[in-house]
């Protein structure tokens, strides 16, 4: 199997997880679903120098981790292999931004590598928290979440399907890969061409199949709206999840605790 | 019960490429029977299905299905009588489970809570997949798909029953429990397929498509005995009625000159 389809294959797993049944898992998708939110906030709303203010903000995904009984290390995973996107977002601050900052001994940090460590410690927590949101709720019942919150349902419709022919499209584009890479005996990589038309019959068939399913709902008296079964309900223990980390979440954003423990500490030590 | 009737009359289709998809097609199934269609790929077989829940829409000629001539006004009506089982099954199991999926045609006929549960259970127990119910669609193998997507359209209590291509990536067990399954329901049944041996053992009459056109039609058994009718569609014997390579006898115990 090529990387195309183990990457999408471990992305599956998380489906796995989601049917856990741990007292996180039992929540309401709607209470985590405002929870990550209001912790992605939390994290994106912080000055663009901050890099101390963020660490208290790693209890949250630490938490969920363990009380979820979630493999750490696939996060970690996980994360790694989506950061190249969050480098190059930050990769030209250190040349953009030149202004020193503070000295550690002889050597001036400049404004730009400290706004670049911002970006990666921002990317890392809420990537993490999204990720972990996923493996606790189920894709489907933040969907559900999502409908309930009020988002319109042709948007939710548009998820779910993405997220259930995600791996149909991929399988496809890694069997012509692998016809491609079968036939092109010394060359690894593809030919710019080539590639285009290997995307060019991806999108014909993505058409074709798109017609098919759409043909199948109507054959099943499909009439513009996706009924979901499931009923979820708001209880006491959702409403204490949200408000905990809420209060929790504005503690760390109004106070930098890490800052204030060393001031506490070189003033024990004076 | 006239709901049960599919009849075609002089069905022509041709593709907006210009290809000609029918050329002419007429044939009249009645209450119960169970059909297989013939013909070797490009025949038609799949165009032919796609009349009968509207998709495509004759160029001359109409499709009657039960009471009604199959036209936008007629479509819903149709298609709750008309079951079509898809040869992917992929394309036709989209919802995030399984419960799920087979729930979605009774949910939007209006069914809830109990009845929805009652009804799909009992799909899903004639198949024989109940204990899939709450699995994705995606990780089921394909002989677990094709049972879901049957039940699927099993849910819609559909009178009449249409399959392309049924056993096709099948392994043969799960071949012979689809075949053993198909002879239980008492639904007219139209299959088109390249499985001579399952239309045998299912479809007491054959409708043999070449080109667009129908060469023959009638007995199951006395058709696929004509070789120069079957070589002529670039079709083959089904096995069973071939003479074993080895011991040189046919199922019918005749010995092959």
């Amino acid at each position: 199997m090529n990387n195309i389809g183990k990457n999408y294959l471990d992305i599956r797993y998380m489906d796995t997880l989601a049917s856990g049944n741990t007292l996180l898992h039992r929540l309401d998708p709607r209470a985590k679903l405002i929870t990550t939110l209001l912790f992605i906030v939390a994290v994106v709303s912080f000055d663009k120098y901050t890099l101390l203010a963020f660490v208290p903000f790693f209890i949250y995904p630490m938490a969920l981790i363990s009380a979820g009984g979630l493999p750490a290390g696939y996060f970690l995973k996980k994360v790694l292999q989506v950061s190249p996107f969050a480098i190059l977002v930050g990769i030209f601050n250190p040349i953009m931004d030149k202004e020193i900052i503070f000295h550690i001994g002889s050597i001036g940090i400049s404004g730009g590598w400290i706004s670049f460590l911002s970006i990666i410690l921002r990317f890392f927590l809420t990537v993490t928290a999204a990720l972990i949101l996923i493996a606790l709720t189920g894709f489907n019942a933040v969907c559900q979440a999502l409908t309930r919150l009020g988002m319109p349902r042709a948007f939710v419709v548009q998820l779910l399907f993405f997220y259930r022919y995600i791996f149909v499209l991929v399988d496809e584009a890694e069997r012509m890969e692998t016809a491609r890479s079968l036939r092109s005996f010394n060359s690894r990589s593809m030919r710019f061409r080539i590639f285009i038309s290997i995307i060019g019959h991806l999108l014909l068939r993505s058409l074709d199949r798109a017609e098919r399913i759409y043909l199948a709902m109507r054959c099943r008296g499909f009439d513009g709206h996706i009924r979901l079964i499931r009923p979820i309900k708001l209880g006491w223990k959702d409403v204490a999840f949200v408000t905990v980390w809420l209060f929790l979440f504005v503690v760390f954003r109004m106070n930098n605790i890490p800052m204030r423990l060393g001031e506490l500490v070189t003033e024990v030590f004076r | 019960m006239s709901h049960h009737i599919v009849e075609a009359g002089d069905l022509h289709y041709i593709y907006p490429d210009g290809t000609v998809g029918l050329n002419g097609v007429s044939f009249r199934i009645t209450h119960g029977e169970s059909v297989a269609l013939v013909g070797e790929n490009g025949a038609g077989k799949s165009t032919l299905l796609l009349h009968m829940n509207g998709y495509l829409s004759a160029t001359q000629g109409g499709m009657r299905i039960g009471d009604f001539l199959v036209s936008p006004a007629s479509l819903n009506t149709v298609r709750r009588s008309v079951g079509m089982v898809f040869q992917n099954s992929d394309d036709q199991l989209f919802m995030p489970t399984v419960f799920e999926d087979v729930a979605f045609g009774p949910m939007n006929l209006g069914l809830e809570k109990e009845e929805l549960e009652r009804k799909v259970m009992e799909a899903l127990d004639t198949v024989g997949a109940a204990h899939l119910k709450n699995r994705p669609p995606y990780r089921l193998s394909q002989g677990e798909k094709r049972s879901v997507a049957i039940a699927t359209v099993l849910a819609m209590s559909p009178d009449i029953l249409v399959m392309d291509e049924p056993t096709s990536s099948l392994d043969p067990t799960s071949r012979v429990r689809l075949i053993e399954l198909l002879k239980t329901f008492s639904h007219t049944k139209i299959i088109a397929t390249h499985d001579l041996d399952m239309a045998m053992d299912l479809c007491e009459r054959t409708i043999v498509l070449h080109q667009g056109r129908i060469t023959a039609d009638g007995p199951t058994m006395q058709l696929f005995q004509d070789e120069a009718l079957l070589h002529g569609s670039n079709l083959e014997k089904p096995l069973r009625m071939q003479g074993c390579p080895i011991c040189g006898l046919s199922e019918s115990g005749k010995k092959e000159v």
